[in-house]
């Protein structure tokens, strides 16, 4: 498979990420009020706002460019816990992808996977803590799954879309063991993790975008 | 919602704009949100910054001054200053001797606080400490949480470490004290109402008209427990139990007893709680050696009171009893 990805589609895939993102702005803080302090969506907003404005205002030359500053705009805009977590997530990819000037589904793959690391450094969550990472993991290991089956970049998004909507919807009976929802201990089971629903949103902005 | 308000998208850049213009001895970085004294940096004196989400007020701009911060970083509203905000602060205070940054143990504050560190250090050099406040009884700790919130003892811990700073001691020392005031300080809150955030238009949470959330932290987050609404002398116990239950604060040991109000309650029923809070300790044979009532740690316009005790020596009261000059905290100049 010699699928070129171009900074263009990735581009894409940010746009229509930020879009998801405003659109479920009050829907993310919904879910973030019964469980933390209410403030998710509309952070994740301002931060993608600027995100979006920062590649208006000078479009980067390369995938890696493209997401690192995405991740260096997050880090610097949006605050709270989302703000090292997402920023680290687009700045992991970004160095993995390096400066090559088009990438490809594996290396999409190994750059995906080397963000969920990040994530993990900074965040410190693993499996079933109630977090992004339930939703980030399984889409991690979907697409990885799907291209080793042989399917291509688009059908391997669609794939890992899929799971992160299926690891969100799992995050609801969980009992929340990192961030400001573990304080709440018993009382946070029942409730959709909202980091792990602004990651599900993330991979469904992937899989329609035209890879 | 009825609030004093343009947008709410605005409220955290005019208030920095009100402060400053309300506030000669202070100055404000508008690009980072800064609020620092006019005199920083002071040479050979260790600079101490924190902050934190905005809503919270006078935490933590109003304790800026003399005897206290040298800087304080307003986030968003409940949402913690990015590590920018902390970089640019550091550079601002450090006056050679290094600088304490005290940060309250929320996931973002402790993530956002430590990629500060590690860039200030990366490019300045800056030697930069880091003391996290976890004093909330109602949180359990343990490896299965974030750890127990930073509450009100980071009041307590500003003016008492500001001082020590004051006196000239290294930044060694100075942490040593603060850490020594979050080992010795316990707090526990109530809420009577929830909070409502601009942005978000209507109260976080629903609690009806004859109920409480027990165990709240300062934002809007739910508590450990919802009882029905009690009288004070109940919710003073509900509060000062656990905390007493959690520290050995023996007989004989004297505190300093902090009633705090979370912005919505007047200060008259703060009072009518210290003199719950005196009564139980009396009790128990705890003397008060230093009182703090009044609204010092908010939740925006949230209803309720936070109850924090610190047991102290000799040296944390004279630390404490040192001159202070802040918008919010001001004795002995």
């Amino acid at each position: 498979m010699d699928e070129n990805v171009t900074t263009a589609v990735l581009e894409e895939w940010v746009h229509r990420f930020a879009h998801l993102v405003a659109e479920n702005r009050d829907y993310l803080t919904e879910l973030d009020a019964a469980i933390g302090d209410a403030d998710h969506g509309s952070n994740m907003d301002r931060g993608m706002k600027a995100a979006v404005a920062a590649l208006d205002a000078s479009p980067p030359a390369t995938p890696g460019a493209l997401f690192s500053k995405v991740g260096m705009t997050l880090v610097s805009t949006v605050g709270g816990a989302s703000g090292p977590l997402f920023g680290t997530l687009f700045l992991r990819i970004g160095s993995t992808l390096g400066d090559t000037e088009t990438t490809s589904a594996p290396q999409l793959a190994a750059a995906l996977r080397a963000g969920l690391g990040g994530v993990v450094d900074r965040g410190k969550a693993g499996p079933e803590d109630k977090t992004m990472y339930d939703a980030l993991a399984p889409a991690v290991d979907a697409l990885d799954a799907a291209l080793a089956d042989g399917a291509d970049l688009a059908a391997g998004l669609k794939h890992a879309s899929d799971a992160a909507a299926a690891g969100r919807d799992a995050t609801t009976p969980m009992l929340a063991r990192k961030g400001r929802a573990s304080y709440l201990g018993e009382r946070s089971v029942g409730h959709q993790d909202p980091g792990a629903t602004t990651v599900a949103l993330l991979l469904e902005a992937a899989a329609e975008a035209a890879f | 919602m009825k609030k004093l308000i343009n947008d709410p998208d605005d409220v955290v850049v005019e208030a920095l704009h009100g402060i400053e213009a309300a506030q000669p001895d202070l100055r404000v970085d508008h690009q980072h949100k800064i609020i620092y004294r006019g005199d920083t940096p002071k040479q050979g004196k260790v600079g101490i910054i924190s902050g934190g989400g905005s809503g919270h007020e006078p935490l933590h701009g109003g304790f800026v001054g003399l005897g206290m911060l040298d800087a304080a970083c307003a986030g968003e509203m409940f949402t913690s200053p990015v590590p920018e905000q902390m970089q640019a602060a550091t550079k601002l205070v450090d006056g050679g001797a290094g600088v304490l940054h005290v940060v309250k143990n929320y996931t973002g504050d402790v993530m956002n606080f430590e990629m500060a560190a590690e860039l200030a250090a990366a490019e300045t050099g800056a030697r930069v400490v880091s003391v996290v406040t976890d004093d909330d009884v109602a949180v359990q700790d343990s490896t299965w949480t974030a750890g127990r919130r930073g509450v009100g003892v980071t009041v307590l811990l500003e003016k008492i470490a500001g001082a020590a700073a004051e006196q000239g001691r290294d930044l060694d020392q100075v942490a040593e004290v603060a850490g020594k005031v979050n080992a010795n300080g316990r707090s526990m809150g109530v809420a009577l109402t929830s909070c409502t955030v601009p942005a978000a238009g209507k109260p976080t949470f629903e609690l009806g008209e004859g109920e409480m959330e027990v165990g709240v932290g300062i934002h809007g987050e739910p508590g450990r427990e919802r009882l029905p609404l009690a009288p004070a002398s109940d919710i003073a116990a509900m509060l000062v139990e656990p905390i007493l239950a959690d520290l050995p604060f023996t007989k004989g040991d004297p505190v300093i007893a902090f009633v705090n109000g979370l912005g919505g309650t007047p200060l008259i029923e703060l009072y009518v709680m210290f003199n719950e809070v005196n009564k139980i300790l009396g009790g128990h044979g705890v003397p008060i050696a230093r009182s703090l009532v009044g609204s010092y740690i908010t939740s925006l316009d949230m209803a309720g009171a936070s109850i924090t005790l610190l047991k102290v020596d000799d040296e944390l009261l004279s630390l404490w009893d040192a001159p202070v000059n802040t918008s919010a905290l001001r004795w002995g100049i």
